[in-house]
């Protein structure tokens, strides 16, 4: 039986992809493959492509997920897009903050107002 | 608690060396913040041993010794590759390296642990973390 990739709940609010991930670790190279893949994917399909990360059930995340991270930002803001992420925990935020990453990226406390900011001109 | 497992080199074994590993009794008494650095090293460790020291080979093995008490923790991850020099992998927090997608695997391990050694040859990491 084929493996399936890791799971993301994708879904559109206002031309805003709204990404969940799914996963509680994102640790292993094979788990960022399949998220990667996808959200590359998503944003390659787009013009201005505006992406939020819902980290709501993210526990642990390793360097290599930041990378993955850092390589989708850099996509979507070559296409002139916007991207956010929310939900974050304190314990992965402190990883955020431990690697200035915070400074990357916007970071919103909740869904509905990174949707917002996403969406905003 | 005294033990020393041999994988080899692929994530899945990591993985289950990592979870089977944190489940031990003797990780029981330490703290959720302290678990998640651990994991989080131990993590970053087996990644660098399977990517950076054993090159993917899957002839070569991972060797992984935990000793664990209620004082401390201690992770010894060793490879079979030719090692490294910890002192020139380049800061990734200054400005010029903070969106380069790699290279935060040491320095997060640094920031988690209380102490983190490698031995001379650059083949082997000692990830330690009080329980206090």
């Amino acid at each position: 039986m084929a493996e399936q990739p890791p799971r993301l709940g994708i879904s559109d609010q206002g031309g805003v992809s709204v990404v969940e991930l799914a996963e509680n670790k994102i640790l292993d190279e094979k788990t960022i493959s399949g998220i990667s893949q996808q959200l590359y994917a998503l944003v390659a399909d787009k013009d201005a492509p505006r992406i939020v990360l819902d980290f709501v059930h993210v526990g642990h995340m390793s360097s290599s997920a930041l990378g993955m991270l850092i390589t989708l930002h850099k996509r979507v803001r070559e296409k002139d897009g916007r991207m956010r992420l929310c939900n974050i925990r304190p314990s992965i935020y402190e990883v955020f903050v431990i690697t200035r990453l915070n400074e990357v990226f916007k970071i919103c406390a909740d869904q509905a107002s990174a949707v917002r900011e996403a969406a905003s001109a | 608690m005294r033990e020393k497992k041999v994988i080899p080199t692929n994530m899945q074994a990591a993985r289950q060396l990592a979870e089977e590993l944190l489940d031990e009794a003797p990780f029981k008494g330490y703290s959720e913040p302290a678990l998640f650095a651990i994991r989080l090293a131990l993590e970053e460790g087996l990644a660098n041993a399977i990517k950076h020291g054993n090159k993917s080979d899957p002839g070569k093995s991972i060797t992984v010794c935990a000793e664990v008490d209620d004082d401390q923790a201690t992770i010894t991850i060793t490879d079979e590759g030719e090692g490294f020099e910890p002192g020139v992998i380049p800061d990734p927090t200054v400005d010029e390296n903070l969106e380069k997608p790699c290279g935060r695997g040491i320095m997060l391990m640094r920031s988690y642990m209380d102490k983190v050694e490698f031995n001379e040859r650059g083949n082997e990491v000692r990830l330690i973390k009080r329980r206090a």
